[in-house]
């Protein structure tokens, strides 16, 4: 059976479950919050790939790399707010994230 | 034949990678799982036939957002042991949530079928230019505004992040640029006459 559409599409929902799964058994330690949101990012961009590639048409690889931007960028943002958190509070347990009042 | 056992290496270690991702107790072996999914995911894109955009992503998520994921677990010294408590706790509800969607994608699967137009194989067709070049005439002509917008965005997160992160120490000594200029000139340079073969008095 050869490699088709959905062989990619099947992947590429299970890997945006694993990351659903992993912000929410992980709600706590907004690190690797941050990471299964990455791991949802790639899901998205598997299946704008693979339908790009497989209707011959560019502009999901154009989106693709659009969403990587965009990632990068709230990874950037992310861990800023986090490096400042945690030096304003000394731990980054986001249990507690609504006492950060003014 | 040779690409469909590449298919499911990949994916195979692309989807425990990313289970790993999220159970791993270090988050260090948790961020270097995670660039072990990057790779295979790239890995996926090159069967594909999308060679820059697998390369864009090494670079991007492998050389900037992993190393920036590194540097902030390694930076912050944080119990994560004590943080893990919840997670005994949220295990249940993360499984039924994980099962729920899941069994919503697979409904989807069933019930869906592939058009007739989409092609069957992932090869480019032929006579066709290649996959770097086709996509830079796409980006910088239809999509030549977006593109800007793009740029735009990401010194807009480079500046907010550096804004934020940016921290004047109290205890460090600071050069005063103001305070450097105010100096009068009488202060720090003295005009003396020199006289001829007499030289001048320190």
């Amino acid at each position: 059976m050869p490699i088709g559409l959905s062989h990619f599409l099947v992947v590429a929902a299970i890997l945006f479950t694993v990351g659903v799964v992993g912000v929410v058994i992980n709600r706590r330690n907004i690190l690797v919050v941050l990471m299964a949101i990455e791991l949802m990012l790639l899901a998205v961009n598997i299946n704008f790939v693979a339908f790009s590639v497989y209707q011959h048409n560019l502009i999901g690889q154009v989106f693709t790399l659009f969403v990587l931007a965009i990632a990068a960028a709230e990874t950037a943002v992310g861990l800023a707010i986090l490096v400042v958190y945690f030096r304003n509070r000394g731990d980054i347990a986001t249990g507690r994230a609504n006492l950060m009042k003014g | 034949m040779i690409g469909s056992i590449l298919f499911y290496l990949f994916s195979a270690v692309l989807l425990a990678s990313s289970v790993m991702v999220i159970a791993a107790r270090n988050p260090v072996h948790a961020v270097l799982y995670l660039i072990l999914c990057f790779f295979n995911a790239a890995a996926l894109f090159l069967l594909m036939g999308a060679e820059f955009v697998a390369f864009i992503m090494l670079i991007v998520y492998v050389g900037a957002v992993a190393v920036l994921f590194l540097f902030v677990v390694m930076m912050l010294d944080v119990d994560f042991q004590a943080m893990r408590q919840g997670f005994r706790r949220a295990l249940p509800l993360g499984l039924a949530v994980g099962t729920v969607l899941l069994a919503q994608l697979a409904m989807i699967v069933s019930a869906w079928t592939i058009s007739p137009r989409v092609s069957k194989a992932a090869a480019p067709a032929q006579g066709m230019i290649d996959n770097t070049r086709a996509l830079g005439r796409v980006l910088y002509t239809d999509y030549f505004y977006p593109f800007q917008v793009l740029g735009l965005i990401l010194l807009v997160a480079m500046t907010g992040a550096i804004v934020l992160t940016l921290r004047e120490r109290k205890d460090t000594l600071h050069q005063s640029v103001r305070r450097q200029l105010d100096v009068p000139v009488s202060a720090v340079i003295e005009i003396k006459k020199v006289s001829t073969r007499e030289g001048v008095e320190l």
